[in-house]
């Protein structure tokens, strides 16, 4: 078996917020995140998959298959957009790197032709990432 | 749902490898430049990972804030700026990265109270990086 990554990128806006709790419990918690005007980020995205090698390809997957996937089912959604009031997984979940993370992978789990999915990578800026591994 | 969050530091260290085990010349066969007897410096970046289930009510695995302070106060103020060799964890150990890939794990694993430490990695130049435990 052998890992294969591709990155995509997007640029978004987000803000943290938990409507269960109170504006002093909310700037306590979340700082500077929950300045509900929004702030954005220039996402990057590492999707890697898993698979065996085809003999007579060399590859995994088609990276260009792999490639229009993640454009189709993410880079569309969420480029350019406002996550909190855009993109439905996030208008009862606060779109935190962690969460993203797991959005991404149920958007592309089992869209991957030929391969599983291994890991999904999600970096906020170049110093913060999230990884989800499809656990329970 | 289980996720890991990773954050970044960096620390700026001087270090010698130099082993007592070794003869003057051994030493300097294998460690080579890195022997140099006044030691030598890097920039070193700390990934800190952190894994644990996704918190219903913040959305994160723990909270940044708290990992900064932690690692600030286990590993930065020790380390940053600093001569590893003089540090109390080298009197008897090499400061490779390895060991102090290992040795941060173990501070960050026993300090960090709001989640399990799953994995450091320190990155001692952009062409090489250590990794503790194998995940």
């Amino acid at each position: 078996m052998i890992l294969l990554t591709r990155r995509a990128e997007f640029s978004a806006s987000h803000y943290y917020w938990n409507e269960a709790w109170s504006d002093e419990e909310n700037r306590r918690v979340f700082g500077k995140c929950a300045n509900k005007n929004g702030h954005g980020h220039n996402y990057t995205l590492e999707v890697t998959v898993a698979g065996e090698v085809d003999a007579a390809t060399g590859f995994v997957v088609d990276l260009k298959k792999l490639k229009d996937v993640l454009e189709q089912e993410v880079v569309q959604a969420y480029d350019h957009r406002h996550l909190n009031k855009e993109v439905p997984e996030f208008r009862n979940t606060i779109p935190t790197t962690e969460n993203i993370a797991i959005a991404v992978w149920r958007r592309l789990e089992g869209k991957v032709p030929g391969a599983k999915l291994h890991r999904v990578r999600v970096y906020e800026m170049s110093d913060i990432f999230a990884d989800y591994y499809g656990e329970p | 749902m289980r996720a890991y969050f990773s954050r970044r530091y960096r620390i700026s260290a001087s270090h010698r490898l130099h082993s007592e085990a070794f003869s003057r010349e051994k030493n300097r066969e294998l460690y080579g430049k890195c022997n140099n007897p006044h030691g030598h410096g890097h920039n070193y970046v700390i990934e800190v990972t952190v894994g644990g289930p996704v918190d219903p009510e913040t959305g994160m695995v723990c909270n940044l804030v708290d990992l900064d302070e932690c690692v600030r106060k286990e590993v930065l103020e020790r380390f940053d700026h600093t001569n590893l060799n003089l540090d109390p964890l080298f009197a008897e150990r090499v400061p490779t990265t390895e060991n102090l890939c290992i040795e941060i794990y173990r501070m960050l694993s026993s300090a960090f109270d709001h989640g399990e430490i799953v994995r450091v990695r320190i990155e001692e130049t952009s062409n090489n990086f250590f990794e503790y435990p194998a995940v």
